[in-house]
């Protein structure tokens, strides 16, 4: 029996980590080699290149995070929910609410982080369950309607005059819970400039060798911390979904009523991968919004542009793979957010664009004399905009060319063993689970 | 309304009406057990009695009533548009119907969720085979079995359960292995089902619907756009079950194969069940080829 559970242990592990930990390893070690280059030529010091790479390292791993919680809604189960905006604002709020402290303004409730996330978690899943459990007994359509029109509900609701006591209104809450971090490093953790704990002193003094603030470190290891949650995220999902459970999620998504008369509850599958999906999503809101570095809890962060965001990164990857959104997560993330400006940089300082039309009339008119270099500033100076159309035109070959996604696969078998190779017991190739395991991958 | 066939049923010696001892559950007795005086060979898993069922004005089932014996192999025929579909859909909780009982194994079913017959051991295949294009054929045949561990998510994903859950799919792969080799499909099990040729599909179809442990299938024309050859292995598999004890009920358009295979036969036309009996009886019958030829023999 112990032999067998050490094997249970370890087959998942040495599955996860023989292709896919490899794939993603190596994406985001391209996406820092990427952005160590980019930050080498414009000749950022170590503060400044920590600083760059953090960034997009935390861009990249709360978008893992929140597209992984949509994948198992979408890629699995086939749920539409466009709603993702309002279920990472309730996380967010909730956390706020709960955990700041009562002295602020708006005040929070100044209960321990831990039950402040553990609150904002189930707080979002329980509004995904008011919303999902009406809609999803009718069409896809209608869940989709319904879910977008809660997140805008939710959104206008924490916007409302009439709450601000409570939510901050349009100004938003400014009075966040701070991060583990924080409270681990700095005396007074709601200041960044106060003086280090006794831990603190040490790291602090370690990373001053090197030239690196204070703030720079606190920021360094939160986001460590998220690619932590995103690993923790990242392994549940795909035990959730390399299972019993996650095979009827994908046979609900291919057709819910073969599935029905095969014996399976379809609906009550729906709710439980709809609220684990809108509870992940709290959780990604949370530590994306509530603290670190981009903290911001007002209701223009979430406005639906992220939901559409979100999606495009779960098509990038390949719905229904749980790989594939933590590297279209990143992907995403690093190439639309933190590459353009990078890019306008380099090219600045490379070809000296110095033209700066005023409008597209003005940079196209000077092609007719040969003259280039209107355009070239134009579309530099508007690469801010611009991306977003280069998105779309992404977003429709993608679907054209790869409806699969860039990097995943829709089929990903779901089971708690390998289905990929003949592991029939009389072949004599799997009387060692192991074996079958081995042959599984390596067949692949 | 619907007792105006009656009689033509009545006087056949089926045992339509009668609910057998060895199987009824104690508080089923009320019911049905004054009426089953006579004692019959074989008892009646599936009963059904005056289905009802319209869509808008049409009315595609009209007070059909029959019965299904235990072990045997039924067809169930009709013109297209007679409601055999429709009474399927009825049975087996797809459809909800107006009116009208189904008693399965002595309870009454009609009104359940399709998932809870299915649980019953009453399990439908379907006239345009729903396989699940992107799983593949061994995920398809893994689905399908009920209590699986797995199909939770906290036991999936905490480690002290997962393992459990992890046992239960080695066994669960063993024995979908088994049933694709039963079906020939075995050489296809790492396929995705989407790439199956039609006839493939009808046979993973049954394959899966076997895996869910049935003791009544209902299948809804599985012969339908299957080439001879695979007509007649699928043929084999279903005289091969019926012998371990599996009770069929078929939907079919064939009539050769359907007097050649099945001991009953229902015959069904506007809703209602024109005939019912052996296959000499039904081929005799002047109504049935009226309705069923439209006159010409």
């Amino acid at each position: 029996m112990s032999q067998t559970t050490t094997d249970d242990v370890l087959a998942p592990l040495r599955r996860v980590f023989a292709n896919d930990a490899a794939k993603v390893a190596v994406m985001y070690i391209a996406i820092w080699v990427v952005f160590y280059a980019f930050g080498n030529h414009l000749g950022y010091g170590n503060s400044g290149m920590l600083s760059l790479v953090r960034r997009v390292t935390f861009l990249a791993a709360v978008y893992g995070i929140v597209v992984l919680a949509l994948n198992i809604q979408w890629g699995y189960a086939g749920l539409f929910n466009i709603g993702v905006a309002g279920f990472m604002a309730v996380g967010a709020y909730t956390v706020a609410m709960l955990s700041s402290p009562p002295a602020g303004s708006p005040p929070g409730l100044g209960l321990p982080l831990p039950i402040g996330v553990l609150g904002g978690i189930l707080a979002a899943t329980l509004v995904g369950l008011v919303a999902a459990l009406p809609a999803l007994r009718l069409k896809a359509d209608y869940l989709a309607i319904v879910t977008v029109a809660i997140s805008e509900i939710i959104r206008i609701t924490y916007n409302s005059p009439a709450f601000s006591d409570v939510t901050g209104g349009a100004r938003g809450f400014g009075n966040l819970p701070t991060s583990p971090v924080e409270t681990l490093l700095l005396q007074d953790p709601t200041s960044p400039a106060s003086e280090a704990t006794s831990l603190g002193e040490t790291v602090f003094s370690f990373a001053a060798e090197y030239g690196i603030s204070q703030f720079a470190v606190v920021n360094t290891l939160y986001t460590v911390g998220v690619l932590l949650v995103l690993l923790v995220v990242y392994l549940l999902l795909e035990r959730a979904g390399k299972s019993p459970y996650g095979r009827v999620l994908k046979a609900i998504r291919e057709d819910e009523t073969a599935a029905q008369s095969l014996g399976k509850d379809t609906q009550n599958f729906k709710v439980r991968a709809f609220a684990l999906g809108c509870g992940l999503m709290g959780l990604a809101g949370i530590v994306w919004f509530a603290m670190g570095p981009r903290a911001s809890v007002t209701p223009q962060t979430f406005r639906p542009n992220i939901t559409f965001y979100i999606f495009i990164a779960l098509i990038i990857g390949g719905a229904g793979s749980n790989t594939g959104s933590v590297l279209g997560g990143a992907l995403f993330a690093s190439l639309l957010f933190e590459a353009p400006p990078m890019i306008r940089s380099i090219i600045q300082e490379t070809f000296q664009v110095s033209a700066n039309p005023g409008n597209l009339i003005e940079a196209l008119i000077p092609i007719a004399s040969g003259n280039l270099a209107p355009l070239g500033g134009f579309l530099l100076n508007n690469i801010d905009s611009l991306r977003f159309i280069g998105m779309g035109i992404l977003l429709v070959v993608l679907i054209q060319r790869k409806p699969d996604g860039l990097l995943g696969a829709r089929k990903e078998t779901a089971a708690g063993v390998p289905l990929t190779a003949d592991t029939r017991p009389d072949t004599g190739r799997a009387d060692a689970d192991a074996a079958a395991v081995d042959g599984g991958e390596t067949d692949e | 309304m619907s007792e105006d066939d009656a009689p033509s049923v009545a006087d056949a010696d089926i045992p339509d009406d009668v609910d057998v001892p060895e199987d009824v559950e104690p508080e089923t007795m009320d019911s049905d057990v004054e009426e089953s005086a006579k004692t019959v060979p074989r008892s009646v898993p599936l009963r059904v009695e005056g289905l009802r069922k319209e869509f808008g004005g049409i009315t595609a089932v009209d007070g059909a009533t029959f019965a299904v014996e235990e072990g045997s192999l039924t067809g169930l025929i009709g013109p297209n548009g007679a409601g055999k579909s429709t009474t399927f859909n009825c049975i087996t909780g797809v459809h909800e119907a107006d009116a009208g009982d189904v008693y399965f194994r002595g309870e009454e079913i009609s009104g359940e969720q399709p998932h809870d017959i299915v649980e019953r051991g009453l399990v439908r295949t379907f006239q345009i085979a729903r396989q699940l294009g992107e799983m593949t054929v061994l995920e398809n045949v893994m689905l399908a079995p009920g209590g699986q561990q797995g199909e939770s998510i906290t036991r999936s994903v905490l480690p002290g359960t997962r393992g459990r859950v992890v046992a239960q799919e080695r066994e669960l792969r063993e024995k979908a292995w088994e049933t694709l080799e039963f079906f020939e499909l075995d050489h296809l099990a790492t396929e995705y089902a989407g790439n199956l040729s039609g006839g493939q599909r009808k046979l993973l179809e049954l394959a899966r619907a076997l895996m869910t442990d049935p003791s009544v299938l209902l299948l809804d024309e599985p012969f339908a756009g299957v080439n001879p050859t695979l007509e007649e292995k699928l043929l084999d598999r279903i005289h091969d079950l019926r012998e371990q004890g599996l009770t069929f009920l078929l939907v079919e358009h064939d009539m050769d194969l359907i007097m050649q295979n099945c001991e009953h036969v229902i015959v069904m036309h506007q809703g209602r069940v024109l005939d019912e009996g052996p296959p000499e009886r039904i081929k005799n019958n002047e109504e049935v080829i009226e309705a069923y030829l439209g006159g010409e023999v």
